[in-house]
């Protein structure tokens, strides 16, 4: 059975028809890379997997259950922006994810049930290397160290899924390959299902294990909101050569013409 | 002037990009209070030239005179010394008022902004009570709730509990979704997005609305006053003003608005030190 099951859902917003006919099986520890044209629908793919959004038509099941239809901690996010509380040091950040856990009420942890949540979240700090900065609040931290802090509070759960959102797109390109370094150790240490959305078609190249590519098939010119996109590529990395590469490059310049047009 | 009038080549630099340096801030802006006390001076002196007895211009003497009876000197007919025993009074019902109506706005606030189920029943309520004037239902208070001290309390809380209701509705709505979101992946139940997440967040928005009510609730305190009390800055500018005594209500007008800044400064002190990553992103925006 796979892990994941995207039984042909559709997804419209009145007459705007985001997606269609999207069919996939992912398996248990999977690293999708995914790209496609701005507006082509990936974030809303994204918020169906995370429970934000459902399909209109169709069903995603996930370990053979339909998917639940409000965010829960088996699935992880990073956005691009606003994934950290600017009111709490990156240490309680993390905390929190624990105090959650285990104060029901409150909320809040004391004594060495606190210390020993301390301990955890700073283990997961060095882990993503921010350990020098365990209280300073995310206003006092860089771009890339947001999002450090940002994957690191999604991990303290251990989901199964974890969801990003072009979580690199505002940084630097130096800085980028520091994340991209991060991103594959967490994927190499834990092996969790990884869904991440990329403007970048070489980054999604060196991340996944598989990478989708989603544009519209079918076009009309009268009412280009009348068809969806989907799945056009489907594709494990590592098999695949330069020519595939600049074939989808070309693919999705058109589609990005079209959308202009 | 800390930085030089004069660009390199000789001309001045244009008005809007001159910053007054440190000194001159502070002397800048004591200016214009040196000159209103000066044109005050002048005019009184005038004034009282022409007529010793005039009342609406008092020298400093009188007020002087006036201010050592109030606030050094037992009152003949209570035994207070009735600037402090005023103020006291006042003070607490500004105090009270604000801190009844800071809760109620925080709570229905926060439920409004964050459950939208609240919201559907109670925005457009509130929408309409704040509407209604609280000076119209004035009456209303004194007949219900009696010529003490709640009926003043209660139009203070009147006064300004909608306005910091709707305004931390919509400062609860304007928090992003993705911090919502991320806090129900991390298992967060509602309750605890709104202590941890919500709550924490607010309250330092909280402070700018109550800073923001405190001139209305002065208002409300004084008017409140003036129409039925025994003791209070208010009901003791309206007393005196029966006897044209301006020797009282003017220390007693700088009185209430020293008052008035000291209360706004505290409370943005206290955000300063509670809330200092709020004060930052401010910072960042502006
Ligand atoms: N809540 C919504 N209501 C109506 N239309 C929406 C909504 N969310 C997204 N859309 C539309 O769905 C399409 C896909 O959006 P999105 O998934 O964000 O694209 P992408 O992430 O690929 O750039 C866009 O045309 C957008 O206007
Ligand atoms: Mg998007």
């Amino acid at each position: 059975m796979s892990f994941i099951e995207v039984n042909d859902i559709w997804k419209t917003y009145g007459d705007n028809v985001v997606l269609e006919r999207v069919k996939t099986n992912v398996h248990a520890g999977e690293f999708i890379t995914i790209v496609g044209a701005s507006g082509c629908g990936k974030t809303t793919f994204l918020k169906m997997l995370l429970g934000t959004e459902y399909p209109t038509r169709g069903k995603i099941l996930l370990n053979g259950k339909p998917i639940p239809q409000e965010p829960s901690e088996d699935r992880g996010i990073v956005f691009q922006k606003y994934s950290v509380f600017p009111h709490l040091t990156a240490l309680q950040n993390l905390v929190l994810t624990i105090e959650l856990e285990q104060s029901r009420w409150l909320a809040h942890l004391f004594g060495s049930a606190y210390r020993l949540a301390d301990e955890q979240a700073r283990e997961m700090l060095a882990m993503v290397g921010l350990q020098h900065a365990a209280n300073q609040y995310p206003h006092e931290l860089s771009g890339g160290m947001q999002q450090r802090l940002a994957i690191a509070q999604a991990l303290m759960k251990q989901p199964k899924v974890l969801l990003l959102d072009e979580p690199f797109g505002a940084l630097d390109p130096g800085i980028r390959a520091d994340m991209h370094e991060l991103i594959l150790k967490i994927w190499n240490q834990t092996k969790i299902n990884v869904f991440m959305i990329t403007h970048d078609l070489k980054e999604g190249f060196y991340l996944g294990t598989r990478l989708w590519v989603i544009d519209k098939i079918r076009h009309d010119a009268q009412a280009p909101n009348a068809y969806g996109a989907t799945i056009t590529y489907d594709i494990p990395v590592g098999q695949c050569d330069n020519s595939t590469l600049n074939e989808i490059d070309q693919s999705l310049e058109h589609s990005r013409k079209e959308h202009a047009a | 002037m800390d930085e030089p009038l004069l660009l390199r080549n000789g001309t001045m630099k244009r008005v809007m990009n001159i910053h007054p340096g440190t000194v001159g801030k502070v002397l800048l802006g004591m200016l214009p209070f040196i000159l209103t006390i000066i044109v005050y001076l002048w005019a009184s002196g005038v004034r009282l030239e022409a007529n010793p007895n005039d009342k609406l211009m008092p020298s400093l003497t009188t007020i002087g005179a006036a201010i050592e009876r109030l606030a050094f000197e037992p009152s003949k007919r209570t035994g207070d010394y009735e600037l402090w025993s005023d103020t006291t009074a006042s003070l607490q019902r500004l105090t009270l008022g604000v801190l009844i109506a800071a809760l109620i706005g925080l709570l229905i606030g926060i439920l409004n902004g964050a459950i939208p189920l609240v919201r559907a029943n109670l925005s457009p309520y509130i929408t309409i009570l704040s509407l209604i004037p609280p000076m119209a239902i004035l009456p209303i208070l004194f007949i219900v709730f009696g010529l003490g001290e709640l009926s003043k309390v209660m139009l203070i809380v009147i006064g300004i509990t909608p306005f910091i209701m709707r305004d931390l509705q919509a400062r609860t709505l304007e928090l992003p979704a993705e911090q919502l979101i991320k806090a129900q992946t991390l298992g967060a139940s509602t309750w605890q997005v709104m202590v941890r997440v919500i709550i924490p967040q607010i309250l330092p928005r909280l402070i700018q609305a109550v800073r923001l009510s405190l001139g209305p609730a002065w208002l409300f305190l004084i008017a409140a006053e003036a129409i039925a009390a025994e003791q209070g800055l208010g009901y003791r500018i309206f007393l005196v003003r029966r006897y044209l005594s301006m020797d009282v209500i003017l220390p007693y007008v700088v009185w209430i608005t020293v008052l008035a800044f000291l209360a706004d400064w505290l409370l943005r002190q206290i955000s300063y030190r509670a809330f200092p990553w709020f004060h930052s992103q401010l910072q960042d925006k502006s």
